[in-house]
């Protein structure tokens, strides 16, 4: 047991540092965690990466991974949070990647793949509906038989960015008699411009587009673009979301996050001296901090694991539950810190002309918003009431 | 970056866990504490025998070249045992501070005896008005001729009744909590002027308070340089916390699977109360307190050869995590098992009461949480500079 890094691997944090140094976009530097990007902002670094090879380090080799060990893919993660980059997003590279390469036939991996890892081809994720939340498996879209197409019929909610997606996989219904709701659903690849379906709009309560309804209506989809087999879809969006939990911890990210709260903490003032020696916020600073070791070094075992041979299992679901927890208390605890300055907001300026933002120190301007927005967290991506239901099963055995 | 054990280590681990499941049952152990002594020498001798004693020491040392990993691995097996025999005090405290500042001479007479099982130590830390600050003493050695003369009352000393020699902190000069000043001594339990009032603890151990009156000790009693030991004192502080964390984690799993299932057999509204959502959400949170207390432990152990403020941060945020984990799963367990958890009949009553004395051994949850915020400011300024 030991914490060191090899030579070889202290050469690749240089290697990949040095890439980012060189090649990350001087406009991305800074936004963080930000969603009201543009399409080619989400884009442009993944863009950069996909040339070189490193759009989705965890993918196998012949695949178009890097072939990279779980240390190195922690170096990776580590580098690109210092510069707070905007990583390439996950429905095309965490999630329906995996699926296609694991499920898919020669023909899907060929045409879906590449495009995937070059950033040409945005991807969005079909599986809630207003109606099928946590029970995910209750959903009610059909996709039905004709000829050499499935008509698709339904509506998907939350669609995260869908805006600007060319491509979705979609959980459809394809046999409605099947015994078990589990039973009975197909994982489908439907493109996006495909006649009658509808992209709306959400408005969320940080004020801004993030996700979407998805409407589909006698949505005409070929039966090649099915991954695997009819009706064990269930099987694949599984897999798919244990791939999504991995991911999710973010603790390279939280860990800079806290770095930029030390900076925030430094700046504000309380009675005439910094805010960080106010001894109640510095603790809670503290214990932030202390949680989010005892999240990495958990996320190291896992990794661990994981090279060993086995693939992400069910402790990917303790990453999840602590991994936001964390996000929430740090986006809370940056609101705490720039104090009344939280208020003001952004999005909500009137045009006077000005291309500056002339209230409160930057570092507030999206505090709230962020905060906001991250009360989802612990709500996509299974709930974290559901990760507790997984645990139960898989490792309490209750 | 590893965290395999070495096939030594998992020896040890399998070694031990044999031992103690054949001969520290439940009720043998509870025998045990109730009994006169309220240990076993022979046990320590098996100890011995395995080689756990001298695991964690060199092989210049005579030991067999382990480390604090491997004191962590005995800790963890202990914690599962709730095993009251003394290995923190002795060998990871008492052989700590002869590993890193004994003489040769030193060594040769007692890392010797440590390591064989032939001596026990205790380490007298502790004072009645000191808390957690280690430099907070009121206890004094005064230079005599070559020797010291110590006076003072060392509280809760822990494994001090088995003992039959104690390790001493004690002032040579400076001020009550200056960091000079302090300086460690061995002091033969058996030699005149001192006296000890022996009691059990709540949590099955054994302890005593210690009165130093006019206690006479030769030169060669110092351990380190006089009136320099403070920063060994916390080095070896911070591996025995660090082998504590290993002892709660043992513990805590245990406490754990014995709340699960529980839930599985007893049943209330014609059903297992562990088909009951509102429980099952309680105990899987006790297995992620569980599996971050495993991280932090390995975290901390991994750390303790780093520079100092490195050192003192990872140990110290293990100790507050483990701290609050301990409590969470030790209350839960006792919720869960309802009013059978009360009993003192059934053992998860007992895994509660150490988990909750572990938090106030070696500094508790705020002392740690300051230690660690102060730590993090010198960081911060540093960066500034």
């Amino acid at each position: 047991m030991n914490l060191e890094f090899s030579p070889e691997e202290v050469a690749f944090r240089a290697e990949v540092r040095a890439f980012i140094e060189e090649n990350y976009p001087e406009e991305l530097k800074g936004v963080g965690s930000r969603e009201d990007l543009s399409r080619d902002e989400f884009l442009a670094w993944h863009k950069v990466l996909g040339k070189k090879g490193w759009a989705a380090p965890a993918w196998p080799e012949k695949y178009g991974g890097t072939g990279w060990t779980s240390t190195q893919r922690y170096i990776w993660s580590e580098e690109n949070a210092r510069v707070d980059a905007m990583m390439p997003l996950p429905f095309g590279v965490s999630m329906v990647g995996p699926v296609i390469y694991t499920f898919g036939n020669e023909e899907q991996k060929a045409r879906y793949l590449p495009k995937i890892l070059s950033g040409e081809e945005w991807w969005c994720q079909g599986y809630s509906e207003p109606g099928a939340g946590s029970d995910l498996a209750s959903l009610k879209t059909t996709a039905v038989r004709d000829g050499d197409h499935y008509v698709i019929n339904g509506q998907k909610t939350w669609t995260t960015l869908a805006q600007h997606a060319d491509w979705g996989f979609f959980l459809c219904r394809t046999d409605p008699n099947a015994a078990k709701p589990q039973e009975g659903i197909s994982f489908i690849l439907v493109d996006m411009n495909t006649p009658g379906i509808e992209v709306r709009p959400i408005i969320t309560i940080d004020g801004g587009h993030e996700v979407n309804e998805v409407w589909l209506t006698d949505v005409r989809v070929p039966v090649e673009n099915r991954v695997g087999e009819e009706n064990q879809g269930w099987t694949y969006a599984k897999f798919l979301l244990a791939h999504e939990r991995s991911g999710i911890a973010g603790v390279a990210r939280s860990k800079r996050g806290i770095e930029r709260l030390r900076n925030i903490a430094s700046t504000e003032v309380l009675d005439g001296e910094p805010l960080i020696k106010d001894d109640s916020f510095a603790r809670k600073i503290s214990q932030l901090e202390i949680d989010l070791t005892a999240l990495e070094f958990t996320e190291l075992r896992t990794l661990a694991r994981e090279s060993a041979g086995k693939g992400p299992g069910p402790e990917s679901s303790i990453l999840k539950v602590k991994g936001t927890e964390i996000q929430q208390r740090l986006t809370e605890l940056t609101l705490e810190a720039v104090g009344t300055y939280g208020a003001p907001y952004v999005r909500g300026l009137p045009d006077d002309g000005s291309n500056e933002f002339p209230i409160g120190p930057d570092y507030a301007h999206y505090a709230a918003p962020t905060y906001f927005n991250f009360r989802k967290t612990s709500i996509y991506g299974g709930s974290n009431e559901i990760q507790r239901n997984i645990i139960t099963k898989m490792i309490l055995g209750l | 970056m590893d965290f395999n054990f070495t096939e030594e280590q998992t020896m040890i681990r399998d070694s031990l866990a044999r031992l103690i499941r054949e001969q520290y049952d439940f009720d043998t152990r509870m025998g045990v504490v109730k009994s006169d002594s309220g240990w076993r020498p022979e046990m320590w001798a098996q100890f011995a025998e395995l080689g756990l004693l001298m695991a964690p020491f060199s092989e210049d040392d005579g030991g067999l070249g382990g480390g604090p990993i491997d004191a962590m691995v005995v800790m963890e097996e202990f914690g599962k045992g709730l095993v009251v025999e003394p290995f923190i005090p002795s060998v990871v405290c008492a052989g700590g501070f002869l590993k890193h500042a004994g003489s040769a001479a030193q060594k040769e007479e007692h890392l010797q005896a440590i390591m064989g099982g032939a001596s026990t130590f205790a380490f007298a830390y502790a004072e009645p008005r000191g808390r957690y600050n280690l430099a907070d003493l009121e206890t004094t050695a005064k230079k005599e001729g070559s020797g010291y003369v110590l006076n003072g009352h060392k509280a809760v000393v822990i494994g001090a009744p088995w003992a039959d020699k104690l390790i001493v902190t004690a002032r040579t000069g400076g001020d009550r909590r200056d960091e000079g000043g302090v300086s460690v001594f061995i002091v033969d339990k058996g030699a005149d002027g001192v006296t000890t009032r022996d009691y059990p603890t709540v949590d099955g151990r054994r302890a005593s308070e210690v009165y130093l009156e006019n206690v006479s000790v030769g030169a060669d009693a110092l351990i380190g340089g006089e009136g320099e030991a403070l920063p060994l004192i916390e080095q070896v502080v911070d591996e025995a916390i660090a082998a504590t964390c290993a002892e709660a984690v043992g513990a805590m799993g245990v406490a754990h699977q014995m709340t699960v299932e529980y839930s599985r057999q007893r049943k209330q509204f014609g059903t297992p109360i562990g088909k009951f959502q509102v429980l099952q959400h309680r105990m899987v949170d006790m297995f992620m307190e569980h599996e971050q207390s495993i991280s932090m432990t390995y975290m901390a152990t991994l750390k303790l050869g780093e520079d100092p403020v490195e050192r003192k941060k990872a140990v110290s945020a293990a100790k507050v995590r483990i701290g609050q984990s301990g409590r969470f799963v030790g209350q839960e367990s006792i919720q869960i098992h309802g009013g059978m958890g009360m009993t003192e009949e059934l053992a998860v009553g007992h895994y509660f009461k150490r988990l909750t004395m572990i938090d106030s051994e070696f500094g508790n949850v705020d002392h740690h949480m300051r230690r660690y915020t102060a730590l993090s400011a010198t960081d911060l300024k540093a960066a500034a500079e």
